[in-house]
């Protein structure tokens, strides 16, 4: 009897172990960095969770036979967080892609770690060209927009409309720098010049006694070398001390959410450079519908680009039959990208370059619901926007 | 020159702002004995309810610059009553958290409503455009904001340096007891006492309302400096939140102009220095 049993525990000890070999298969978990409750959370926030959510449902919640896990944290804007809280997932809690995002500094930080621990680093919302630039990483995707494309393409145009004196006023840390020295060179290189430059803190409420210095700098366009919170507190200031008579103004990061908060009449006729708006055709209307049924608000083109970003991933992921980091980055830089949000290529040096809209907001009387903001002025080709193999100071595309 | 002058300029308009606020906080401290971290979410409620009044009820700006106040220091009243009242016997620092943790439940209820990024306010028409003055172009409502928030505060300095029932706000500080033995009823002028700080609060942040963007995170940003303000001035001394309050506004204007990088920091490299030399303030005693 004894012996009987003995064999019995024996038996299932090792179908035990058994099956807990067979289920040793790889569980796709994703770590999703982003500001939640400061100057950048409407960009993207909560609801790039949501979106990222939305693609795993979609991919019917599990890959590889496993349910996908998203864990989340707020960077507060701190470069510092958010590094040791990607460090912390990928030792503790097996995250096998990092989704950090809107901070330039928090992205590079990231990026830093994502490498050293080979696993797959998206960011939207972070601008800096510097990630797949000086910074590159063979783990590193820069999917939505940089700020070369910005640069090329709201700052060329700004330039060809007239505007050849700039006056920039610029948030003063990664992304304000790599956008402010982007457009500085379109400029320039278009034939305009930069009159000067004054670096605001990230997040001030008062933006008067810079703009008061734009103002006596007698140059013909204000360039707004800042994003989110800064971006509409300069604006509404701008319009409040009539900065907006006797100087163009080129906004050269702005978000729907930011004209919805500022209004038409503050904003109409303000043009920037967009990576996808809800209205520009049937596929993302519809999208935008199923997002806007979860969130009450139409999604911005991060968090667009989050769901994409995610399924293209999950779709890796399925096709190479697991989350290793260099097998899935392969399979990314040979499979074009085709949804609603984007058609487009990763690049060698990580760079997802796809066309970009250069955007007018709409005067209020052209405007027939409470998210019927912009016009798209025209389509501007990917190749013509993001840093060219010459510019680039990338090892990996050489 | 003239650049320097608008920017002097410029700067008076915030140090109103850093005025009225720390004025608050300086009258709450001083008389209270309690740090009332709520005073940003305080600000910003002045201000969302201004939004709302406008948005929900057509209810212009002249009324809510008396209404808000008055709501928001209800609401200071109900504070003072429901929660603060248990723990002034306590360490300072109880005081501290639980009104920290008043803000994040402020903040994080308006933000879940309406995002962060802001709503607009129109300027009242009254005070919309500007005036030319050579040097530059002055936004009438800045000017008005300076006038408005210099009267409230002399008013106020007035009130409680000058007359009877302010004389028994700053004896009931001192000493309680000896004033309640006196047939002062102490525990409601202290509740008062708070709920006016709160309007004052409330005041600023109608005033700030066509001005900064009004979102849940106005109140955070501006908040610490005028901690910083207060301790600088002296804890507890109500001409002293007020000119240092207007004086370091002006400091920083200048800062914007020579060094704009560290505009966001010259508020507490001078904190330092003054906690330095004269601890109790510039314009403070030892307690």
């Amino acid at each position: 009897m004894q012996t009987k049993l003995k064999i019995i525990a024996l038996m299932l000890g090792a179908a035990g172990l058994a099956s807990h070999a067979v289920q040793a298969q790889e569980k796709v978990v994703i770590g999703y960095i982003s500001d939640l409750s400061g100057l950048y959370a409407d960009l993207e926030g909560k609801g790039g969770a949501t979106a990222i959510q939305m693609a795993i449902d979609d991919m019917g919640g599990k890959v590889l036979g496993q349910p996908v896990e998203v864990l989340s944290v707020d960077h507060q804007n701190k470069p510092d967080i958010a590094a040791s809280k990607a460090r912390e997932w990928i030792d503790t809690a097996g995250a096998t892609m990092i989704f950090a995002g809107t901070n330039s500094g928090v992205a590079l930080a990231t990026a830093k770690v994502a490498q050293e621990k080979k696993r797959v680093f998206f960011t939207n919302g972070a601008a800096t060209s510097a990630l797949t630039n000086a910074q590159c990483s063979p783990y590193t995707v820069h999917y939505a927009y940089d700020t070369v494309a910005l640069a090329k393409s709201t700052g060329g145009a700004v330039v060809d409309t007239g505007g050849k004196s700039w006056f920039f006023l610029t948030a003063d840390y990664a992304f304000g720098h790599a956008l402010e020295a982007d457009t500085a060179k379109v400029v320039k290189a278009k034939g305009g010049s930069v009159v000067g430059t004054v670096r605001a803190p990230l997040n001030a409420s008062d933006f008067s006694s810079f703009l008061l210095q734009a103002q006596n700098s007698k140059a013909q366009v204000l360039g707004l070398a800042n994003a989110g919170g800064d971006f509409i507190n300069s604006m509404k200031a701008s319009k409040e001390f009539g900065i907006d008579k006797s100087m163009k103004i080129a906004g050269l990061l702005v978000f729907l959410t930011d004209v919805k908060s500022l209004g038409l009449p503050a904003t109409q006729g303000l043009l920037h450079t967009t990576s996808w708006y809800w209205d520009a055709d049937d596929e993302s209307r519809k999208w935008a519908a199923r997002y806007e049924a979860k969130t009450k608000n139409k999604p911005t083109d991060i968090q667009a680009a989050d769901y994409s970003a995610t399924m293209a991933y999950l779709k890796a992921v399925e096709a190479v039959k697991s989350t290793d980091a260099d097998k899935v980055m392969a399979h990314l830089k040979k499979t074009p990208i085709n949804d609603f949000y984007a058609k487009g290529v990763i690049r060698p040096d990580g760079r997802m370059v796809h066309d970009m809209l250069l955007a007018e907001v709409k005067k209020p009387s052209e405007s027939k619901g409470p998210w019927d903001l912009l016009k798209i002025v025209k389509k501007v080709p990917g190749d013509q926007v993001y840093t060219t193999k010459e510019e680039s100071t990338c090892a990996l595309w050489k | 020159m003239p650049a320097l002058l608008s920017q002097l300029l410029l700067g008076l308009v915030n140090g109103s702002f850093y005025a009225i606020l720390s004025l608050g906080l300086a009258v709450i401290f001083g008389l209270l004995n309690v740090i009332n971290f709520a005073h940003g979410a305080l600000f910003m409620m002045g201000a969302v309810l201004s939004w709302m009044a406008m948005n929900y009820f057509n209810v212009n700006y002249w009324v809510m610059l008396v209404a808000a106040p008055l709501v928001v220091g209800l609401f200071g009243v109900l504070i003072e009553r429901l929660l603060l009242r248990w723990i002034y016997k306590l360490d300072h620092l109880y005081g501290l958290l639980l009104t920290l943790g008043l803000t994040l439940l402020i903040e994080g209820g308006f933000r879940s409503v309406y995002g962060v990024s802001g709503l607009a306010y129109n300027t009242p028409e009254a005070l919309s455009g500007g005036t030319n003055l050579g040097f530059m172009f002055l936004p009438n409502y800045r000017a008005w904001v300076v006038v408005a928030s210099l009267v409230v505060c002399f008013a106020t300095w007035y009130a409680i340096e000058k007359t009877r029932l302010g004389a028994y706000l700053r004896a009931g500080t001192e000493n309680p007891r000896l004033v309640e033995a006196f047939g002062v009823n102490v525990p409601l002028m202290v509740t008062l006492t708070y709920g006016f700080g709160v309007a004052l609060a409330a005041f600023a942040g109608v005033l700030a309302a066509p001005v900064i963007q009004i979102s849940p995170l106005m109140g955070q940003n501006l908040i610490i400096i005028v901690f910083a303000v207060v301790v600088i001035g002296g804890m507890g001394s109500i001409m002293g939140a007020i000119l240092t309050g207007l004086g370091l506004g002006v400091i920083e204007g200048l800062t914007k102009v020579f060094y704009p990088e560290a505009s966001a920091t010259v508020v507490f490299v001078i904190m330092v220095v003054v906690l330095l030399i004269r601890p109790a303030g510039l314009f403070g005693s030892e307690k």
